[in-house]
C-alpha cells in the first residue's frame, strides 16, 4: 500500500458538486500528475462537511487546512504552494479556522463546529463514500460483527430500547418499541425498511448521510433486520437524489462483495439483503403507509392506520420501518452502549439531532448538536447570526407540518417534547430563520400551498379543507381580508388536524396555527388596516416618494413601466397608485432614497 | 465475511490509509520546502522519507513540508518532532541519511546526532 503524505478532501455533497467541486477534482488530480505528486498525495472525494455556504470546501491533511469557496483557479495554487511547498494558502482558508497568530486551529475548534457533536453525521466529509475499506477503517461493521456473534436479538432490542433512542423522521416515536413491536408480531416473513423519502422544502440532512456515509444505514438496517427477524430490506429514496441514489448502489455492491449483505452474514446463519426503491418525489410518499404502498408497485396513498406497519406492512408482511438519521444512530449505541448514547442529550430526548440550517442565516449547512441545544446557540454561535445585523423574528422547523418559534423561545432547549409544548415540532429537521423582512402570513401561505400541492387526494379534510384555507389566506395577503378570517382559519385548522387521514393533513395546518399563535397582530393588520408590517405582500404595498427627499431629477419618471409617476423637473414627484404595478424599479433607480414602500 | 476476525483485518489494512485523517500523536517529520530548499535538493529527501517509511511500514509517521527554515546555506534541512522531546534539526539533507534517520531515530528513538545542526555549529 502506498503511504500518501497528504489527503485531500474535497467535498461531495450535492451542496459542493453544484458549486463545481467535481471540476476541482479533476483539476486537483491534474495538477498532482503535473507536478509527479500523484503517488505521494490522495484526493478523496467525501461526504458534506456542513458548511455548505461556503463551499466548494476543501481540507488538507495533516495539516488540517480548511479552503473554503475553492475555485478551479485557486488549484494550481494549493498544489504548488501547500501541496508542493508547504506553504498554506492563508487568503482562501475560511476565516474562522485561523488564529489570531496566523496558525490553524482543529476543526473542533472553529466556531461552526465547536459546539456540534456529530454522531449520525461522524463519517461525513472524512471518509470516502464510495470505499467500504474506509468505512470498515472507522469501525464500520463491527456493530454488525457485534450483534451478530455475541447477542441475541432480544439483547439488540433491549439495547436499543434502553438508549432511549426516539424516530428521527418527525413524531419521535421510541424506536426500540417500533423494533420490539415488530420482533412480536406473527408472519412468514418481515421486512425492514428506511425512509429516504425526505420531502420538507429546506431538510437535507437524510440526503447527506446517504450520500456521505452509506454503509452506516446499510448496516443499521442489517442489525434490524437481525432483531426482528426480518431477511430483506428496502431504502425508499427518492430519484431526485441522484447522488445519494449513486453512492447506495456502489455501497450494496460492496458490502455484498464483502459478505456483508447475503447469506450467512459472519457465519452466524443470519441472511438479508438490501435493495432499492426509488420514489417519484411525492411528499405524501415520506408519509409510511403511503411510502409501504408505493414500494409494492402501488400509488402512493396513505391508509387508515391501525393495523401498523409493525403489524401489516409492505405486502402485508410486518415491517420495521425507520429513518436514515435513525438508523445512522444504531451501529454507535451498539458499539458503545445504551448508557453512552444517554448520557448524550435530555432527559426525554436522548443524542443528537442534525438540523438543516436554511433561510436568514449566515452559515447556511447541516449542523449536529446534543438535543437540548438552544435555538439560539444553533442560530448565533453555530450559525453565525442573521446576515445584515437584521433583526430574529422566527424559526420553522418541521417544515410544512411545523412551525415557528418566535423570538420570546430563543432560549427553550429543543428537543421533542419542548418543540411541540411551543407549538411546532421537530420534524425531521429543516431549520429556517427568518429575519425582519419575512412576512409570516406569507409564510404560512407557503408552506399551506406546499401542501394543497401535495395533498394526495385522497381524504376529503386535506384535499378540501387545506384549499379553503389557502383560499381565505390569499384573500388575506392580497388585501380582501374581512373580520371573521382568522376564526374561520383556526376552525378549519381544528377540523382538518382531527378528521385528515394521516399525517400530512393532520399536520398541514400547524404553521398557520402556529403563526396565528404568536403574530396573530400580523394578520390582523393585513386584514384591518390592510397593511403588510414586513412589506412583502405586494398587493398591500403602497409606493410613495417622500417630498422633501425628492429632488426633482425625473430619473424614477423616466424608468417606470407604466408611466405612474409624473411631476415638474427640481420639484418633487408623485406616484400614481392606480396605475402603479409595485414592480419597484423606482426606488432602485431613485439616487436619493426618496421612494420608500409602506 | 465469516468472522470479528476478517473484518478486523481489513480495518487494519484500511486504516493506514485514513489515518492520516485522525488526530494523532505520532511523529511529524518537516522538510524545509522553501524555494532555497528545493534548489539544494529537498524533494528527493522528502521522497526518501516517503519511500522508506511504505517501506517498513511505520505507522503514525506524517510527513509534511513548511518553508524556509531559515539557515539557507545548511539546506536542505529536516526537522524531526516525537512526541514529548525536543525538536531535532538535520541539515544538508541526502536521500541516504534519511535511512539512518529513519532507522535510528524514527524507529529506535536515538537521534543521529552527526547529522544535527548542533554537530555544524561546533
Amino acid at each position: 500500500m502506498e503511504f500518501y503524505r497528504a489527503h485531500v478532501l474535497v467535498c461531495g455533497g450535492t451542496g459542493c458538486t453544484s458549486s463545481g467541486s467535481t471540476d476541482i477534482i479533476d483539476k486537483f488530480n491534474d495538477e498532482l500528475q503535473k507536478h509527479g505528486l500523484q503517488n505521494e498525495i490522495m484526493v478523496v472525494r467525501t461526504g458534506c462537511f456542513g458548511l455548505c455556504e461556503v463551499g466548494p470546501i476543501v481540507i488538507v491533511y495533516p495539516e488540517g487546512a480548511f479552503y473554503s469557496r475553492v475555485e478551479i483557479g485557486d488549484v494550481p495554487e494549493i498544489v504548488s504552494e501547500h501541496l508542493v511547498k508547504g506553504r498554506i494558502v492563508t487568503r482562501l482558508l475560511y476565516h474562522d479556522s485561523i488564529t489570531e497568530e496566523e496558525t490553524i486551529k482543529s476543526l473542533d475548534e472553529v466556531g461552526f463546529y465547536k459546539k456540534q457533536m456529530r454522531l449520525a453525521l461522524r463519517n461525513c466529509g472524512v471518509i470516502d463514500p464510495e470505499n467500504i475499506d474506509e468505512y470498515i477503517a472507522f469501525d464500520g461493521y463491527k456493530a454488525l460483527g457485534k450483534a451478530l456473534t455475541e447477542m441475541t436479538p432480544d439483547q439488540v432490542i433491549d439495547t436499543i430500547k434502553e438508549s432511549g433512542l426516539r424516530g428521527r423522521g418527525g413524531a419521535g416515536f421510541p424506536a426500540g418499541l417500533k423494533w420490539e413491536f415488530t420482533r412480536n408480531a406473527v408472519g412468514d416473513k418481515k421486512y425492514v425498511c428506511c425512509n429516504a423519502d425526505e420531502g420538507d422544502p429546506g431538510a437535507f440532512m437524510d440526503r447527506s448521510i446517504l450520500e456521505g456515509d452509506p454503509h452506516s444505514v446499510l448496516e443499521a438496517m442489517t442489525i434490524a433486520g437481525y432483531a426482528v427477524g426480518a431477511d430483506q430490506g428496502y431504502i425508499y429514496v427518492r430519484a431526485e437524489y441522484p447522488i445519494a441514489v449513486k453512492r447506495l448502489t456502489i455501497a450494496i455492491a460492496q458490502a455484498r462483495q464483502y459478505g456483508l449483505l447475503g447469506k450467512n452474514i459472519f457465519d452466524s446463519g443470519f441472511n438479508f439483503d438490501i435493495e432499492l426503491r426509488l420514489g417519484a418525489g411525492a411528499f405524501v410518499c415520506g408519509e409510511e403507509t403511503a411510502l409501504m404502498a408505493s414500494i409494492e408497485g402501488r400509488r402512493g396513498e396513505p391508509r387508515p392506520r391501525p393495523p401498523f406497519p409493525a403489524v401489516k406492512g409492505v405486502f402485508s408482511k410486518p415491517t420495521l420501518l425507520n429513518n436514515v438519521e435513525t438508523y445512522a444512530n444504531i451501529p454507535q449505541i451498539i458499539l458503545n452502549g445504551p448508557e453512552w448514547f444517554r448520557t448524550i442529550g435530555t432527559e426525554k430526548s436522548k443524542g443528537t439531532k442534525v438540523f438543516a440550517l436554511g433561510g436568514k442565516i449566515n452559515n447556511t449547512g447541516l449542523v449536529e448538536v446534543p438535543m437540548g441545544t438552544t435555538l439560539r446557540e444553533i442560530i448565533y454561535e453555530i450559525g453565525g447570526g442573521i446576515p445584515g445585523g437584521k433583526e430574529f423574528k422566527a424559526a420553522q422547523t418541521g417544515g410544512p407540518s411545523g412551525g415557528c418559534i418566535p423570538a420570546q423561545h430563543l432560549d427553550t432547549p429543543i428537543d421533542y417534547d419542548s418543540l411541540t409544548q411551543i407549538g411546532s415540532m421537530m420534524g425531521s429537521g429543516g431549520l429556517i430563520v427568518m429575519d425582519e423582512d419575512n412576512c409570516m402570513v406569507d409564510i404560512a401561505r407557503f408552506f399551506l400551498d406546499f401542501t394543497v400541492d401535495e395533498s394526495c387526494g385522497k381524504c376529503p379534510p386535506c384535499r378540501i379543507g387545506t384549499r379553503r384555507m389557502l383560499e381565505l389566506l390569499d384573500k388575506i395577503v392580497s388585501g380582501k381580508g374581512e373580520e371573521g378570517d382568522i376564526e374561520k382559519l383556526e376552525l378549519l385548522a381544528k377540523n382538518i388536524k382531527a378528521s385528515a387521514l394521516c399525517g400530512l393533513g393532520q399536520t398541514a395546518p400547524n404553521p398557520v396555527l402556529s403563526t396565528i399563535r404568536y403574530f396573530r397582530d400580523e394578520y390582523e393588520a393585513h386584514i384591518k388596516e390592510k397593511r403588510c408590517p414586513a412589506g412583502v405582500c405586494q398587493a398591500l404595498l403602497r409606493y410613495i416618494i417622500v417630498a422633501e427627499l425628492c429632488k426633482g431629477c425625473g430619473l424614477c419618471a423616466k424608468h417606470c413601466p407604466v408611466e405612474a409617476i409624473s411631476g415638474e423637473r427640481r420639484k418633487p414627484y408623485t406616484i400614481d397608485t392606480d396605475k402603479c404595478i409595485k414592480c419597484g424599479l423606482c426606488m432602485e433607480k431613485c439616487p436619493f432614497n426618496a421612494i420608500i414602500k409602506k | 465475511m465469516k468472522s470479528l476476525n476478517e473484518l478486523e483485518e481489513i480495518r487494519k489494512r484500511a486504516l493506514e490509509s485514513v489515518n492520516l485523517r485522525k488526530d494523532r500523536e505520532g511523529t511529524r517529520v518537516v522538510v524545509g520546502m522553501g524555494t532555497c530548499g528545493i534548489a539544494a535538493g529537498a524533494r528527493p529527501v522528502l521522497l526518501a522519507f516517503l519511500e522508506e517509511i511504505k517501506k517498513r511500514n511505520i505507522q503514525d509517521v506524517t510527513v509534511t513540508q513548511t518553508g524556509c527554515i531559515g539557515v539557507c546555506r545548511l539546506e536542505p534541512m529536516v526537522e524531526v518532532y516525537r512526541p514529548g522531546e525536543e525538536k531535532v534539526t538535520y541539515i544538508k539533507m541526502t536521500p541516504d541519511k534519511v535511512k539512518r534517520i529513519i532507522a535510528e531515530h524514527i524507529v529506535n528513538g536515538r537521534s543521529v546526532t552527526e547529522y544535527t545542526i548542533g554537530a555544524e555549529e561546533k
